[in-house]
């Protein structure tokens, strides 16, 4: 049994020619692309047309509410279930809750931002089909690939790799599954 | 793989717009790879095995015989005592703390600030940070006396409906350094991300392969990919960069809310700060002078490199000295007997009054040497100033821990205070992990984030002609 087709790499020498090629991509219409570069290319968030990243989020809906919860659960032991006199501090007060609480703020936070790094990005996946591609090796070092997977619409074997031939691929092949 | 050197000559701007190349542009992105991935996957060289046995040997067999020994027979065995009841375990603390700072102000302060030079020396500096809070970790642990009753510090139900109290900054800093440890060991791990992924592709054995593969999470460096993952960079760094000031300053507030003279100052969380990153900052050049000749990274961090890191210090030398004086003025200006006869201990007292000249003179005076070219220049002055700094800030926290402890309020109470060999062999332990785990770091892992390094050459920039952009013939 052959198998699968994945999609179609093209192998570029720079960031600029792999850039220029996405922008063709994007004006043919294609929705299951990606570019895969040994560093972030400046400018291609733009061309892919990429929202904020959702990352931001993840770390204020962590940081508020363990800020929250830490405010309440310092007045909860220190002030409701376990009061206990010291120094003859108040029982409960903001300015040295807050201390604690931002901490906690910022521990939250900054998990908050890696948990969501690793949702969106759906890690861990030790598995992609473009690991067995010999070639894609390189991408980590001074190689960028366009990749146009086969599933999408207007993906044509002939089409396809016209189109990213005119847009300057070194090095075509079809990856499989 | 095309790895010739471009000469950059055709290329260079009008004087005016001139500037320093942030790394050695002239390499191509194959080479830096090569170049900088060449410690983890090379032989192990000579020199690591002569730092990494003693160090192994610290770590492994004498910080562990100290702590049974410790726990065992109980804090007697330090030389604290009433008054000082705190000696070497909390200097030692501060002092690892500070070590910490620096590495986090150049990973995350410079990012948020985008000083691109960061990019060579600041995953060496995170490694740093993320051991030395280990380190420092350890101490406030182990000095409670009842070492197994530590977890009461954390908010547990207890069956006794005992809850720890959160007003006293004792408490805070339990937050704090492990908050601490936990987001600059987040930052550290998120920022090799790429790099592991590198090696994984690298990587000639299915061990290495599978190791690095696993901790890689599955890298390709898809844009997608690359999108989250600079905003989940972004967003950490901002957070580490609170925690540079909210950690030390936690810590001094542990002594400013005492009422002991040398320590009740408002001055003390800045000072700690302070304190911290220019301690920070010796240790910096104490790792990176060596590391950069023997792993051969003369290119990577070069010169202009040492001479920042050395403005630094520098900088952070005039806030220290402006510090030490200002505690002395405060001292004389506010008319209290006991400041005043702590201050005027620091520098012609009984025991301690060394402590008080080491601060101003080896912290606050030497470092002004940097102000010379030719010091910044000379890497082997750069590196005995970068050992004194540090061992000039270890007598700063000596200075202010027992130099205001042994004289307290009542006379009768006076006790000089001398360490024991267990407080040595202690702290000897604790460097010996710091160096374990660091030459582990160095052998094992990429120094240089090398995704970072290239992504600053212009060989990166898609509109610079090395980059390919078009209409510009490099």
């Amino acid at each position: 049994m052959n198998p699968m087709p994945y999609g179609l790499i093209a192998e570029f020498d720079s960031p600029a020619a792999v850039l220029r090629a996405a922008e063709k991509v994007r004006d043919a219409g294609f929705r299951r692309w990606d570019v895969f570069s040994p560093f972030p290319v400046h400018g291609l968030d733009k061309v892919m047309g990429f929202k904020n990243s959702l990352v931001g989020w993840f770390a204020l809906v962590f940081g508020g509410g363990a800020f929250i919860g830490s405010m309440l659960m310092i007045w909860f032991m220190n002030d409701f279930d376990y009061p206990i006199m010291v120094g003859g501090k108040p029982m409960f007060s903001a300015p040295q809750a807050l201390v604690p609480s931002y901490i906690l703020l910022v521990l939250a936070s900054a998990v908050g931002a890696f948990v969501g790094m690793v949702a969106l990005n759906r890690f861990p996946r030790l598995y992609h089909p473009l690991f067995k591609n010999s070639r894609f090796a390189m991408v980590s070092r001074d190689k960028f690939f366009l990749v146009i997977e086969t599933s999408d619409p207007k993906f044509s074997e002939t089409e396809t790799r016209a189109l990213l031939e005119s847009a300057g691929s070194t090095h075509l092949e079809l990856a499989v599954e | 793989m095309a790895d010739s050197a471009t000469p950059l000559e055709s290329l260079v701007p009008p004087a005016e717009l001139r500037r320093g190349l942030q790394v050695p542009a002239h390499r191509s992105l194959g080479w830096l790879t090569d170049h900088l991935t060449a410690m983890p996957e090379g032989k192990t060289p000579l020199w690591w095995w002569v730092l990494f046995i003693p160090a192994a040997f610290c770590a492994a067999v004498v910080l562990p015989t100290m702590l049974v020994y410790l726990i065992s027979t109980g804090v007697g065995v330090w030389g604290n005592n009433v008054p000082v009841a705190w000696g070497w375990d909390i200097i030692n603390f501060v002092w690892w703390v500070g070590v910490a700072h620096a590495g986090t102000l150049i990973s995350a302060m410079l990012f948020l600030t985008r000083q691109h030079w960061r990019t060579a020396i600041g995953r060496a500096a995170e490694a740093m940070t993320v051991f030395a809070v280990m380190c420092a970790g350890l101490y406030p642990a182990i000095h409670v006396g009842r070492v197994w009753f530590a977890w009461y510090l954390f908010p547990i139900p207890l069956t006794t409906g005992m809850w720890p109290q959160f007003r006293s900054p004792l408490m805070w800093d339990v937050f704090a350094v492990n908050t601490y440890l936990v987001v600059s060991s987040l930052f550290w791990y998120m920022g090799l991300i790429p790099d592991l992924a590198l090696l994984r592709d690298r990587a000639q054995t299915r061990v290495r392969k599978f190791l690095y593969g696993l901790f890689a999470l599955g890298w390709t460096g898809s844009a997608r990919q690359w999108h989250n993952y600079e905003k989940a960079y972004l967003v950490l760094s901002g957070l580490a960069t609170l925690l540079v000031f909210t950690v030390s300053s936690i810590v001094g507030m542990d002594f400013a809310t005492a009422q002991l003279a040398g320590w009740h100052e408002t001055i003390f969380p800045f000072y700690f700060v302070a304190g911290a990153v220019f301690c920070g900052f010796g240790m910096v050049l104490v790792l990176l002078i060596p590391l950069r000749k023997w792993c051969h990274l003369e290119d990577i961090i070069t010169m202009r490199h040492i001479d920042r890191v050395c403005k630094m210090t520098l900088m952070m030398s005039c806030i220290m000295g402006y510090i030490y004086l200002m505690e002395y003025f405060i001292a004389w200006y506010s008319g209290s007997p006991y400041d005043s006869w702590v201050f005027g201990h620091r520098l012609f007292g009984r025991y301690y009054w060394f402590g008080g000249w080491i601060m101003l003179l080896v912290n606050g005076l030497m470092p002004q040497l940097f102000w010379l070219k030719k010091v910044r220049q000379n890497l082997v002055l750069i590196f005995v100033i970068a050992v004194l700094i540090n061992i000039g800030m270890w007598f700063e926290r000596f200075t202010i821990i027992v130099g205001s402890l042994y004289q307290d309020f009542l006379p009768s109470n006076w006790h000089p205070y001398y360490p024991t060999w267990v407080d040595a062999c202690t702290f000897l332990g604790t460097l010996g992990v710091f160096f374990t785990m660091y030459l582990l770091f160095v052998r094992f892992l990429p120094m240089i984030a090398v995704s970072e390094v290239k992504a600053i050459t212009p060989h990166a920039d898609p509109h610079h002609p090395l980059g390919g952009a078009k209409g510009a013939k490099p």
